[in-house]
């Protein structure tokens, strides 16, 4: 069973949001999306400036066998990409919800993290899903 | 539901991953492809390869069918056990398959052939062996498992009796030999040392388990790939197929042209492809980070102008390396870097020449 932390927000395409004190968001892939991809050996994240639009793919994740995209849960200006996984691209499948986060944005609407699914939302999809 | 091998129970309890593969249902890893990548290298993994065509070839003129048959040439095999590495071409030297074929007695041989091509070699074959009264066996009652790795031989012996433990711990590379009803090669799909052992099916669960007991790990498909591809061999249906002939796969050393007067099927259409510049087959390192894959294009530098355009055949991110590692067929070129498209940008590539890892040891720098 994968971990699913009450405090976050989570995309059907298995991305999850933290909502930060200062108004921003962080982005990164599930556990169970982690799980899913294998060992994680790359990673392509988004530069500081760059609109994004909610379902925009703006980040890739490359495990040893494939290229996936990852896509913003949210419409805004990326703040940061998290430059730490260009080296340990590893920390993505230790760490999905601390260390291994890919970008940082400032949302266009500040309650827009609001309308994704809640942990136990999320848990149901991947039930229903047969994850 | 996809075909299971023997032991495919056993996969699923030591917590695999199951993929479908060429119509099997094939484990792809048991927890990280990354550390059963590093065990083979380093110690020793163990991979299900039950999935594979054994197929017994048996008459008084198969020796004769197999110098037409194949690109290889069976003369090569001498004594009893020995094997050969080969193409099976068609007559406009596509690859048909690519297979191992062992020396058994002077009136028979083994090959062993991909999963995914056992059908259409099989109807191939037959096609083909009436003509010279040879009778075509597939041996659906025998299980196949590739012990590979530094220690693989050993902890392989261990599980034999004390004379059988000598006779193959003897064995020279790529030679194989009976004991009782196992045939045990030195054979293998890792560029490391081991054996690759041929069991009847009802024999399978219980020596995978003696051989995990012994230490072995199990390795899955997506280990077996980043293995193969750093040793430099090719995969089929990736680096070699029906529309590309072995001299532009980096299989020309496979090919026997002589003697001159051996008429195998492929022969003359190869003979012309040698007399044209062809295409060249090379390995390829990523210089900055990301990941090369299969049919990416790759851009050569030409002497004048826009130069021209190959593709990756195969591409992974490698363990041994940390780096990213590729087959490409690409013109003829002088140059040592190419530029590799990956999501519509070019990255420098450096032309190398594989293996790219052989016995735990880098083979280029990087």
């Amino acid at each position: 069973m994968s971990n699913i932390p009450n405090d976050l927000r989570y995309t059907k395409s298995h991305e999850w949001v933290r909502q930060l004190e200062d108004g921003t968001a962080e982005v990164g892939i599930s556990d169970h999306a982690q799980g899913a991809l294998g060992d994680l050996v790359f990673a392509e994240v988004p530069e500081a400036g760059r609109e994004v639009s909610a379902g925009e793919a703006c980040a890739v994740v490359e495990s040893v066998k494939a290229a996936s995209d990852v896509y913003s849960p949210l419409s805004g200006t990326v703040i940061a990409g998290n430059s730490a996984l260009a080296n340990q691209p590893e920390l993505l499948n230790q760490e999905p919800y601390g260390a291994g986060w890919l970008f940082r944005v400032a949302p266009k609407s500040a309650d827009a993290a609001a309308a994704l699914m809640s942990a136990a939302d999320y848990a149901k999809y991947l039930a229903d899903e047969g994850h | 539901m996809g075909l299971k091998t023997p032991l495919y129970d056993s996969h699923i309890l030591q917590g695999a991953k199951i993929v479908d593969f060429g119509g099997w249902e094939m484990p792809l890893h048991y927890g990280s492809q990354i550390e059963e990548h590093h065990a083979v290298r380093r110690d020793a993994g163990m991979f299900d390869v039950s999935h594979m065509g054994v197929v017994d070839l048996t008459g008084e003129r198969v020796r004769e069918f197999l110098q037409v048959l194949l690109a290889n040439d069976v003369a090569r095999l001498k004594v009893p056990g020995k094997a050969l590495y080969s193409c099976m071409l068609l007559p406009g030297g596509g690859v048909i398959d690519d297979l191992i074929v062992y020396l058994s007695s002077p009136t028979s041989f083994r090959m062993v052939v991909n999963a995914g091509t056992r059908d259409k070699d099989l109807a191939w074959i037959r096609q083909r062996a009436a003509d010279y009264a040879v009778s075509v066996h597939e041996r659906q009652d025998l299980a196949m498992i590739a012990i590979q790795g530094p220690n693989a031989r050993h902890k392989t012996a261990s599980l034999l009796a004390p004379a059988a433990r000598d006779l193959v711990l003897e064995l020279p590379p790529f030679r194989g030999a009976a004991v009782d009803s196992w045939f045990i090669a030195r054979t293998g799909y890792t560029g490391e040392d081991g054996f690759e052992v041929m069991l009847p099916a009802v024999d399978a669960v219980k020596t995978w388990s003696a051989l995990h007991a012994a230490g072995v790990r199990p390795a899955g498909l997506g280990a077996r790939d980043t293995l193969r591809l750093e040793a430099g061999m090719n995969l089929y249906g990736n680096d070699m197929d029906e529309d590309h002939h072995p001299l532009e796969s980096g299989l020309g050393w496979t090919v026997a042209f002589e003697p001159g007067d051996r008429d195998f099927i492929g022969r003359a259409a190869l003979e012309a492809a040698r007399r044209t510049a062809g295409r060249d087959f090379v390995g390829l390192l990523l210089e900055e980070r990301g990941v090369l894959r299969s049919h990416q294009k790759v851009c050569v530098p030409g002497e004048a102008g826009d130069g021209a355009v190959g593709e990756v055949t195969s591409g992974t991110f490698s363990p041994t390396l940390n780096r990213s590692i590729a087959l490409a067929r690409i013109p003829r070129t002088t140059a040592t870097t190419v530029q590799v498209e990956i999501r519509g940008k070019l990255y420098p590539a450096s032309i190398v020449r594989p293996p790219f890892v052989r016995h735990g040891k880098a083979m280029i720098k990087v």
